[in-house]
């Protein structure tokens, strides 16, 4: 069956009919062409398709689309100002913790949601909050070093006025 | 090829720490890869694959899925079969892999129909609705079984396909499993195995693994205005998929093109050909663009690592290791793949780095009713390691000799023979060896542990060759405004080549890393290259580019040398300009350089070179080599890569070291892999070593 459905994608809403069996994945990037969010595995396993909902990481290819109606959804296109690299992203440039990248954008946005969540992560809860994000080419010691240093630069960052 | 002698002290680009040129596109998820690509009326494939090993297809059914709404196309390899012009049967070694199965299948996963259609969904339920039936055959699917006389054979004869010029002596065969035989015989085995204080003999076996690249398989092929093929594929080899597809389907090369933006991992899993075959013959029947990407299932059914069964026999004498016979046996699976260049590169490496006297292998490359091996990290190197220095171990052990300095003192020296006969050089073994165990703090005992997670040391020395003979060409554009442009085929699969490249051409011409543009490969410009694999870009590429680079130089020396009255010799690249060595404010911009020579800014200059390093006189049948020029044993250790060190890639080797013990793939019913793949644990944070 098919239904209309409302989500806030990277801060902008996005009406679209949808079959109940697609998935949040399908149209993410079928319909909605964010080519960031990345299929692999395809069943919540390697977290390639990472994105934020409601500031969550979740698995894009295990949630139904019409499950995120009045969500707000984060793809990798919404972080930051379109214009320079978020903290984050710098970190992960200098600490080189990307190779093929396919994983990149999952890592980056859960690396967002841990910062939010615990501003000063130690080693363990760090590795076992990206335990659900898979890279093959093994940044595994660079990416800890990235979180690192992103959460230098966030902590140093000047607070914006509200 | 001219080797250059310049100390590391005088290069600007080349071993600085620079950011990777790819960085700003991968890090925002803006990357082009083969799955963002889409066609106006571009059909999806779905693909039916056998549950049995071994079977003969009886009958086919698919009118209900041909009626199906939507579907565009469905295809079975009897009407590849029948195609005139074209080769049902494709493989960079022997031409035995099927595009979709012929008449009998080979392994629980065969391709045996193809559905193209509106969408991925319509083509699997297309795939519901069709109907095979099959007799199911004696099945073979363990390779010593296999290599019996009384075995099934997989395939009924072996037809070489004369694709690469190392594989050159590949043979024609029948009536065995055993595809490639690859021999070494140094020395007298039998009489020092007969004069031996003692004698070890073990048996070892390495199972198969995936690669498991994030980024699953992923080829679009469409037609263009000129009826051209293109092909967007997320392959390690754009020139080979060519050359495949030329000669699979009679297609003359000028009339297709092969393209490959950055693929997400491939560890040797995308090389040679794989899904194009079958994207283009559905392309070309139903002159539609045709998306055929693998679901992950797929993926473990389309290419594994090579499981490999060593039988390896060592006689000691006086404390020394005096003579190894090693039988490695390469379960290739149903389909050759490139197994026979691994059994070959690697079997020869199979007796270790170490100087025994007296060597005999026999590395055999044989096929099984299972999913088709071929390259992995390491090119079969890592399972010859796993067996001979585990038993370096046990011999140590059974010795009182500590491990390390048992295999510090055999260890080959600079310019010493290896088992082939090739001289190795810039080998640096034994510095490897002793930096390791200092790494590890070898001496120390290990601290008390609990838990369970534990934590052993050890130490394992392994030597692998860089494939030759091998070829890689390039061609390097030189802009009026100092910019470059570098057309390689190379594949920047994240091992960092685009940056590497850019900063050889960038120190050659002395033009800053941001000022060198890396085309990605697309055969309609890019010269060819071998493969993007086995550690060879760097070399190869890496020397084409540079050369390629210095006959541009050598053009601008000319003009300036003309324009100031110097010789060329005198002149240097720097800066963006070139300029009297020790007089550095005489010389010339390169826009006034172009200006001098063609009286335009508009102009390019380009140049192309070709690295083919030669083993000048290598013997297939031993592998012995007596002028081995760059290839061979030799390695580069001069750093030149993102972050001045190869550590990236030297995490993803070791996690792949797990996969001697962690990740074996589990066989249940009827050989087929399990498909719930990912209920195998793959290696996440905290499963890796931190120390390099
Ligand atoms: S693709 Fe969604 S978790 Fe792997
Ligand atoms: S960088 Fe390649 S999978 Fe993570």
């Amino acid at each position: 069956m098919k239904r209309e459905i409302t989500l806030n994608i990277n801060d902008r809403d996005e009406t679209l009919v949808v079959d109940d069996a697609e998935t949040l994945l399908e149209v993410l990037r079928d319909r909605l062409k964010l080519w960031s969010v990345r299929e692999s595995c395809g069943v919540g396993a390697c977290g390639s398709c990472t994105v934020l909902l409601d500031g969550r990481p979740v698995s894009a290819c295990l949630l139904l689309a019409v499950r995120s109606t009045g969500r707000d959804i984060t793809t990798l296109e919404g972080l930051g100002d379109g214009q320079l690299l978020h903290p984050i992203q710098e970190a992960f440039v200098s600490e080189r913790a990307l190779q093929c990248a396919y994983c990149t954008p999952g890592f980056v946005l859960s690396v967002k949601a841990l910062l939010d969540e615990i501003p000063n992560p130690s080693d363990d809860e760090i590795r076992e909050y990206l335990s659900g994000n898979l890279c093959r080419c093994a940044g595994y010691a660079d990416i800890l070093r990235a979180v690192h240093l992103a959460r230098e630069k966030i902590s140093r960052a000047p607070v914006k006025p509200e | 090829m001219a080797t250059r002698d310049k100390d590391m002290a005088d290069l600007s680009v080349v071993g600085q720490s620079v950011y990777r040129t790819d960085a700003n596109p991968k890090v925002t998820g803006r990357a082009l890869h083969v799955g963002n690509i889409e066609m106006p009326g571009m059909l999806h494939v779905a693909v039916l694959r056998s549950p049995y090993a071994h079977a003969r297809i009886k009958r086919i059914d698919k009118a209900k899925a041909e009626a199906l709404s939507g579907v565009a196309v469905v295809l079975t390899g009897a009407e590849i079969a029948k195609m005139p012009g074209v080769d049902a049967h494709f493989g960079p070694a022997f031409r035995d892999q099927p595009i979709l199965a012929v008449e009998k299948v080979c392994y629980a996963g065969d391709p045996v129909v193809a559905v193209a259609a509106v969408d991925r969904r319509t083509a699997e339920d297309a795939l519901q609705l069709v109907e095979v039936d099959y007799e199911q055959l004696p099945a073979v699917f363990d390779v010593l079984e296999a290599v019996k006389s009384d075995s099934p054979f997989v395939h009924e004869q072996h037809r070489p396909a004369k694709a690469f010029a190392d594989l050159a002596h590949v043979k024609a065969g029948r009536q065995s499993n055993i595809c490639y035989h690859f021999k070494l015989r140094t020395g007298d085995v039998d009489k020092a195995f007969a004069e031996a204080d003692r004698v070890f003999e073990d048996t070892f076996s390495s199972p198969p693994a995936q690669h498991v690249p994030m980024e699953p398989h992923v080829t679009l092929v469409y037609l263009d205005e000129h009826a051209r093929l293109n092909v967007w594929t997320s392959s390690q080899s754009p020139s080979y998929v060519r050359t495949e597809l030329s000669a699979t389907f009679g297609i003359p090369m000028n009339r297709i093109r092969v393209r490959v933006p950055y693929i997400g991992g491939g560890y040797g899993a995308k090389l040679y050909a794989k899904l194009e075959p079958l994207a283009t013959v559905l392309a070309l029947i139903t002159r539609k663009p045709v998306r055929y990407a693998l679901t992950r299932e797929e993926e473990f059914l389309t290419i594994t690592k090579h499981g490999v069964v060593t039988k390896i026999k060592t006689a000691v004498k006086n404390g020394a290791i005096t003579a190894r016979k090693c039988e490695v046996y390469w379960d290739t699976g149903a389909y050759a793949e490139i197994g026979p260049r691994i059994g070959h590169k690697s079997g020869y490496t199979s007796a270790g780095p170490y100087r025994i006297p007296n060597v005999w292998i026999d590395s055999y490359c044989v096929y099984t009713n299972r999913v088709p091996a071929g390259a992995f990290r390491g090119f079969g190197v890592p399972q010859v390691i796993w067996a001979y220095d585990s038993q370096t171990d046990l011999i140590a052990r059974a010795l009182g000799a500590d491990p390390v300095e048992f295999r510090l003192k055999p260890a080959l020296e600079e310019g010493e023979p290896f088992a082939t006969g090739t001289l190795v050089h810039s080998f640096g073994i034994k510095e490897a060896i002793r930096q390791a165990a200092q790494a590890i703090d070898w001496t120390k005992p290990r601290a008390v542990q609990a838990g369970t997670k534990r934590r052993g040391k050890g130490i394992a020395a392994g030597v692998k060759a860089v494939l030759t003979p091998s070829i890689s060409g390039a061609i390097v554009i030189l802009n009026a405004d100092g910019t470059a442009n570098v057309l390689s085929s190379t594949v920047e699969m994240g091992q960092g080549s685009e940056t590497t490249l850019g900063q050889i051409v960038a120190e050659e011409l002395g033009l800053s890393v941001g000022q060198v543009h890396i085309v990605q490969p697309d055969t309609d410009v890019t010269p060819y290259d071998t493969i993007t694999a086995g550690s060879r870009s760097t070399y190869h590429m890496g020397n084409a580019v540079r050369m390629a680079a210095a006959k541009v130089k050598a053009a601008l020396c000319e003009v300036v040398a003309a324009k100031l009255e110097v010789a060329p010799d005198d002149l240097l690249a720097r800066n963006g300009r070139v300029c009297v060595r020790g007089m550095e404010e005489r010389g010339m911009t390169i826009g006034e350089i172009f200006l001098a020579k063609f009286g335009s800014l508009g102009t390019t200059l380009a140049a192309e070179a070709v690295c083919q390093p030669t083993a000048a006189h290598m013997d297939p049948e031993t592998g012995q080599s007596e002028a081995s020029r760059g290839g061979g044993m030799s390695t580069d250790r001069r750093p030149h890569g993102p972050g001045n060190r190869p550590v990236g890639k030297m995490h993803g080797v070791l996690v792949s070291f797990g996969h001697r013990r962690g990740s074996r793939g589990r066989y249940r019913n009827r050989a087929r892999r399990s498909s719930a793949t990912h209920q195998r644990r793959r290696h996440r944070h905290g499963d890796q070593s931190e120390t390099l």
